[in-house]
């Protein structure tokens, strides 16, 4: 297939997830919700059922879960409930709720409500001390309270030799991101923000097989193509989610390309693959506790401020001139570690932005004016 | 050497601006139409800064758009640039030794931070009123003043007044709390002054206040509020009176630019 040709179908995979689990549904299969994020989807896909991400959507309004949810939940988890209560998502067998942050948290309890008549709802807490061997033994509990809730739904055992095998397939998948998201930089004339957005968004919605199998065609399509010369800007993206074509689409018009992220829902989901364990539940655990550099992550040493140097060093090491924060509104975590963040990157002497955004935005002309008015910053550099 | 006129269009969301420049140094003519993005001003601000200057669209070299609006002039100006790049730039014009421009426009507050001449950091207030224009047109009408009256009022205020809250609405209604406990009006204006003093405040110490700091946007032309900034910021405050048309004046400077090197 052509890049064009691929592209465009990430752009509609990504586009509907409604479609994709009817077809799910009428093939037979059985589908579980997986709410953001850090869930072991390796479990899912073990069980012989298909893990879809759900983070919300850019199309819908709070409508129905307001009966459910605070007013300060961020829109990624009250648009979530939505897309149950509202049909869009309703066919799910069940949903992993993890309760990685203080919205989630209690959100896990809104959902069981609002939805365990329909489906399971499989709570997941992970813990705060991770590296500790105490941490492993209570993540890989609560990966087996995980795994059971998971065997009743799928009516069978999950075995070890399946979750090995998930883990193969889902490192195969996150090495093959991690190379699309270095050759969008170095083609960033062709994968436009949008276009990179898509591609990465599609993931959480198609069965993995298919969706490696289809990025790797587009790797090898880019790799043909000579690196650009870009005469515009680049940036790095930060933050849980910024897949608004609206948005994105400021970046493009702005001539601003994306060099790298440092976002929740794209690259924060592949840095660190499964390590081998013979105990499939302890590598899973393993992967949890080497997560690091996450605004929602416990860091032992955070007065290092090891993450905003991280942040930093990735703009510089991926020829970004600048960097771009999404700030979803009533994220707390995000919020609260904006002035290290900030700190890194001014003492880095790295110009940045912070636009606050939430899923319900459907008016884009303060953001594009401070998108444009970044662009006229780092082009004037 | 025949002259360059450039016209620079600043489509706000409460006013639309243009200004005519020559060579990119003598303003030729201006306009200022009281309705902005969205309705008529633009296009009759245009043909009002035309019949000023006594000139002809087409005698202008080059056409640059900004504010609010900008992206519906698509048609009529050769490029648009965002409205903080354009309120630095005539801000620099102004006052050449410029480092902080603070705009407050209609439905939003900037803070530039300028070095020779070039935007190098900035700040934009979130999706809220508060602090903007909007918030001071709403307060005006509770008031039943006049908004370009609310400088001259807030200075007779013999007693301070807070109005603590940052939301507009809520704002709203601790106004009308304070009437109909018979508070005066001059007291309850120099409050909600001090009360978008210090919202400003809060955003320009996110980027730093260096001296000399210009404030731009209609706002500027309210007294009150200027004298409020400058207490907050413990420094002083230049205006101008062409400080509504700034951002149109940057822009009238960037078409300069444009339409040199396109020469």
């Amino acid at each position: 297939m052509s890049i064009n040709a691929l592209l465009d179908e990430f752009k509609v995979k990504a586009a509907t997830p409604k479609q994709q689990l009817q077809e799910y549904k009428a093939q037979g299969k059985k589908v579980i919700g997986v709410l953001p994020y850090f869930a072991p989807d390796e479990l899912v896909y073990a069980a012989g059922m298909v893990p879809m991400g759900i983070w919300g959507s850019n199309n819908k309004t709070i409508s129905r879960a307001k009966e459910y949810c605070a007013t300060f939940y961020c829109t990624i988890a009250q648009l979530a409930l939505e897309m149950l209560l509202d049909g869009t998502m309703d066919q799910l067998d069940g949903i992993i709720t993890p309760t990685i942050c203080d919205t989630l948290r209690p959100m896990s309890q809104n959902y069981r409500v609002a939805m365990h008549d329909k489906m399971a709802v499989i709570f997941l807490a992970h813990p705060q001390n991770r590296f500790e061997p105490f941490g492993l033994e209570f993540c890989v509990d609560q990966y087996n309270h995980v795994k059971s809730e998971l065997e009743k739904v799928a009516g069978h055992e999950i075995t070890n030799d399946a979750i090995q095998d998930a883990i193969k397939v889902f490192n195969e998948s996150r090495a093959v991101r991690r190379e699309f998201v270095k050759l969008a930089n170095d083609h960033c004339d062709v994968i436009t923000p949008t276009k990179r957005s898509a591609v990465l968004k599609a993931y959480w919605f198609m069965e993995k097989p298919a969706y490696t199998a289809k990025l790797k065609e587009l790797n090898e399509e880019l790799k043909k193509l000579p690196v650009c010369d870009w005469k515009g800007t680049k940036v790095v993206t930060s933050g849980i989610i910024c897949d608004n074509p609206n948005l994105l689409a400021a970046f493009e018009e702005n001539n601003i390309a994306i060099a790298a992220d440092d976002v929740a829902h794209e690259s924060r989901a592949f840095r660190v693959d499964v390590p081998f364990n013979p105990d499939p539940m302890m590598a899973l655990a393993e992967q949890f506790a080497a997560q690091d550099y996450d605004v929602l992550l416990y860091d032992p040493e955070s007065s290092k401020n090891r993450r905003g140097e991280f942040v930093a060093n990735m703009v510089k090491e991926s020829g970004a001139q600048g960097l771009v924060l999404f700030m979803q509104q009533f994220c707390d975590p995000e919020e609260m570690e904006y002035p290290y963040l900030k700190k890194a990157l001014d003492d880095a002497g790295i110009p940045h932005i912070k636009l606050g955004i939430d899923q319900q935005m459907r008016d884009f002309g303060q953001a594009r004016t401070a998108i444009q008015a970044f662009a006229d910053v780092l082009s004037m550099q | 050497m025949s002259s360059i006129y450039t016209l620079g269009i600043d489509v706000g969301s409460t006013a639309s601006k243009c200004i005519i420049l020559k060579d990119g140094s003598e303003i030729v003519a201006k306009s200022l139409i009281d309705v902005g993005a969205g309705t008529s001003g633009p296009k009759r601000a245009i043909d009002a800064v035309l019949e000023n200057a006594g000139m002809a669209k087409e005698e202008m070299a080059y056409t640059l758009a900004t504010g609010y609006g900008r992206n519906s002039l698509m048609g009529l100006a050769d490029k648009q640039m965002s409205e903080l790049s354009c309120h630095a730039k005539g801000a620099f014009f102004l006052f050449p030794d410029v480092h902080t421009v603070i705009d407050i426009g209609g439905q939003d507050v900037k803070v530039m931070h300028i070095e020779n001449g070039a935007m190098t950091n900035f700040q934009m207030n979130d999706k809220c009123a508060a602090g903007t224009g909007r918030f001071l047109d709403v307060m005006a009408r509770v008031l039943e003043v006049k908004v370009e009256d609310l400088g001259a009022l807030g200075a007779m205020s013999k007693k301070r007044v807070e109005i603590s809250s940052t939301c507009t609405v809520f704002a709203e209604s601790e106004v009308i709390s304070q009437l109909s406990q018979g508070t005066d009006k001059c007291d309850i204006i120099a409050g909600i002054h001090r009360s978008v003093s210090h919202r400003v405040t809060g955003l320009a110490h996110r980027i730093g206040v260096v001296p000399s700091v210009v404030m731009t946007g209609g706002v500027a032309q309210n007294t009150g509020v200027v004298e409020a900034l400058q207490n907050e910021l413990g420094c002083p405050i230049k205006t101008s009176p062409l400080t509504q048309y700034n951002g149109a004046l940057g822009a009238a400077l960037f078409a300069y630019q444009a339409a040199s090197r396109r020469k």
